[in-house]
């Protein structure tokens, strides 16, 4: 009996501990800055215009990934083939990578003298020192998270499903825009928020692959690392911002998986 | 700011976070330990340093010198603090954090392009399309360069300072764009572009817009190893120390 007891009470401890550990932290933040403060701070031009270039950047870096990952996901979700579980890895790589090596990584590929960096030039197209460079950074640390949460929400779609769309004469096109997407929508959409989460707080591989300068590559991240030293209310009032942004973000996928069970796991 | 016991709480977390608690772990062996905070363009000299310092176990922490004095302010701790200016340290001594700080050696800034680069002097850094990338204005090379540059008048300066597409939060930061050859040049310390080796050309800058810069240290105050703290920072202005540093190119202090 009493085994039971102090058993219970060691796992009501470690929760306690583990909640104050991951808590406090951030609570600090909040309670540091103050909300006068934290308004005054979010009024200066810097932390204004990094906000604004990180919505900028994260959302059409999430649109990007959206567009060519969803797609992609469906054909690694339904279709068996050689090396499938080579590429799915492959895929997944990033989400392990630290961002310093993300950055060297794109340097090495993208960058004036990487492997593909005659390609990116005669094109035209500017990648490094620019906003594109930011969006190419925050493409490849985030696509990981959406790949594996639509490659799941697919797979769980049920077969039965397509094949009565199927017979009823929809085109395996259409099945997927009317049938697939809609009954996937819920494991979609927290791909999205987990992807939209990590863009956000990019930090690595932005800095070493695109750099850091206010408007154009300066994001909220770099803008509260830029600022810590000079001037820490706006940091601490750019860090409380995005903690609000990133708990609301991971409230919504919580919310949504709720709906439909368990959400699934990304491994 | 005014939440006093919240913010030794931060602190605190800080503290266990960054690792800067000093203090061995049990087992260690009798050295203490000693933790120095230092500016990352010293993370050459320092390294080889802190492997003939036998007074104690040496833990280094590089960062952007800004970096490192915010650090001090919010309550970390270290034993020692190496600058990369001398105003950060004083600052730091004025508010009572630090003991009065010392100068310890001297470095340049330097022009640092590519090794294969047409650059050769500040005149070509003014042409259409010149990718620039400096410290940014909180760091001291960051500071130096705009300073440096200043002596040029507001107009060339204004022209070079056009080319910035990055300010990066540490020289580290600035030589790696440049060896990478993601920039054109950059501002660096002469001895930044030394450890950098083949991938990068330092271009000395003319003697008129005075480039030297000296560099600082001091002993932070309440320090548990004030002793081998101080013992540390007199062998960087001669000894072990001076040597690692003129080794890693750096000028000795004004005597």
């Amino acid at each position: 009996m009493s085994g039971g007891v102090a058993f219970r009470a060691a796992l009501l401890v470690a929760l306690t501990a583990t909640l104050l550990f991951l808590t406090v932290p951030l609570v600090a933040i909040f309670v540091d800055a103050g909300p006068a403060e934290l308004m005054r701070s979010l009024g200066e031009p810097g932390a204004r215009e990094a906000l604004l270039l990180s919505l900028e950047t994260t959302l059409t870096a999430l649109l990007v990934i959206v567009v060519i990952g969803a797609p992609a996901a469906y054909l690694l979700a339904t279709r068996s083939f050689r090396g499938r579980s080579m590429v799915i890895t492959l895929v997944e790589l990033p989400l392990v990578l630290p961002p310093a090596v993300a950055g060297i990584a794109l340097l090495a590929a993208l960058g004036p003298q990487g492997v593909l960096g005659g390609l990116v030039e005669g094109a035209g197209v500017d990648l490094v020192f620019e906003t594109a460079g930011v969006v190419v950074a925050l493409v490849f640390v985030a696509a990981p998270f959406f790949l594996s949460q639509a490659q799941a929400a697919f797979a769980a779609v049920d077969r039965s499903l397509l094949e009565a769309s199927r017979t009823l004469g929809a085109s395996e096109a259409v099945t997927f825009v009317r049938v697939v997407v809609p009954t996937a929508l819920p494991g979609l959409a927290s791909g999205v928020a987990l992807a939209w989460g990590r863009a956000l707080g990019e930090f690595g591989a932005t800095l070493i692959f695109a750099g850091s300068l206010a408007g154009v590559t300066r994001t909220t991240p770099l803008a509260i690392y830029a600022f810590v030293a000079t001037d820490l209310d706006a940091a601490l009032a750019l860090a409380a911002v995005l903690i609000a942004v990133s708990g609301a973000l991971l409230l919504s996928v919580k919310l949504v998986a709720g709906r439909r069970g368990p959400l699934v796991a990304w491994r | 700011m005014r939440f006093a016991p919240c913010s030794s709480l931060a602190a605190a977390l800080a503290l266990a976070l960054i690792g800067c608690g000093g203090g061995g772990e049990p087992g260690a062996g009798q050295k203490p330990e000693l933790t120095v905070s230092a500016a990352a363009s010293l993370t050459e000299a320092l390294g080889t340093y802190a492997e003939q310092f036998p007074p104690a176990r040496v833990r280094l922490s590089f960062a952007g010198s800004d970096e490192l004095a915010a650090q001090i302010r919010r309550g970390v701790k270290p034993d020692v603090f190496a600058a990369a200016n001398t105003d950060l340290p004083q600052e730091l001594a004025r508010e009572g954090l630090v003991e009065p700080p010392v100068v310890f050696a001297t470095n340049t800034l330097v022009l640092a392009v590519p090794a294969g680069s047409d650059i050769d002097s500040l005149d070509d850094l003014v042409a259409p399309g010149r990718r620039l990338v400096i410290g940014a204005p909180s760091v001291p090379v960051g500071k130096y360069t705009r300073k440096v540059l200043a002596r040029l008048g507001p107009e060339r300066a204004r022209r070079i300072l056009a080319g910035v597409r990055s300010e990066e939060p540490d020289v580290k930061g600035v030589v790696a764009k440049v060896a990478g050859g993601a920039a054109d040049a950059g501002f660096v310390y002469r001895t930044d572009a030394l450890a950098a080796g083949d991938r990068v050309r330092a271009i000395a800058l003319p003697a008129r817009l005075k480039p030297d810069g000296s560099y600082g240290v001091a002993v932070v105050k309440g320090s548990s190893q004030a002793r081998v703290a101080q013992q540390y920072v007199s062998g960087l202005r001669s000894g072990a120390g001076a040597r690692a540093l003129r080794e890693a190119g750096f000028g000795a202090p004004p005597p």
